[in-house]
């Protein structure tokens, strides 16, 4: 729980619990999940309407 | 018990269910593999293909971001070593890209960690997409990357100091 040295960015971030932190991991490993989360919160494409549909087909089998 | 139609379509259901709502999870993990979001969408929806026409192999409890993780690793490399797909990386696109998405986030680019991300050997990349970003422990992602926990924790250890060099390579501030 060192505060960095420095302030070169990372000194707020607000909504960012603290809780998910391991191993005392250093600020870019917020830069990591938010890459990830990025992504996980975009809306799926429409390419993937075809996905689901065939998915849907699948069911009968 | 395996002869209930019924109940067959019953889990059948749970488990369409349950893939879908890991597709944005596949869609996250194979972005931070590949660095091409078109490339990774595809092989996001190939991977989910394979995981319903294997879903009878899907032990229901466990957990289905690690399983179809494996999927979607698996099918990469092996359309990497056919040559089927290329990695050469738009890096131009996906930085502006990055950058609107990240807009008002301070600190960090989005797109450095993306730049640096994509800098590491497939297998660091992987591990740490697995154990930094996508919460895995390290048992788990060994498991999906079929490799010794061991290996693994080295991966991630390497992965993470080359990240730490890469993203302090830009101008820091004086101590």
């Amino acid at each position: 729980m060192s505060q960095p040295n420095g302030s070169g960015g990372g000194g707020h971030k607000p909504g960012l619990p603290p809780a998910v932190r391991r191993n005392g991991e250093p600020g870019w490993a917020d830069g990591l999940r938010k890459l990830y989360n990025s992504v996980v919160d975009e809306p799926l494409p429409n390419s993937f309407e075809d996905l689901l549909k065939k998915l849907d087909d699948g069911d009968d089998d | 018990m395996t002869t209930d139609s019924s109940a067959t379509t019953y889990a059948d259901e749970d488990f369409k269910r349950e893939l879908v709502a890991t597709l944005p999870h596949l869609r996250a993990f194979a972005r931070g593999l590949c660095g091409r979001p078109d490339l990774a969408d595809d092989l996001t929806q190939e991977a989910a293909m394979k995981a319903w026409a294997a879903r009878d192999r899907f032990t229901p409890g466990t957990s289905m971001r690690a399983w179809t993780f494996a999927i979607l690793r698996n099918h990469y490399l092996s359309e990497l070593r056919r040559g089927r797909r290329h990695t050469d990386i738009d890096d131009e696109a996906i930085e502006r890209m990055l950058v609107m998405e990240a807009g008002q986030e301070g600190g960090l680019h989005l797109a450095d960690m993306n730049t640096a991300l994509q800098k590491l050997s497939p297998e660091r990349r992987e591990a740490v997409m697995l154990v930094g970003a996508g919460g895995f422990t390290y048992e788990q992602a060994a498991e999906i990357a079929d490799c010794a926990v061991g290996t693994m924790k080295s991966r991630v250890a390497r992965a993470r100091a080359e990240l730490a060099r890469l993203l302090d390579a830009e101008p820091a501030p004086p101590r």
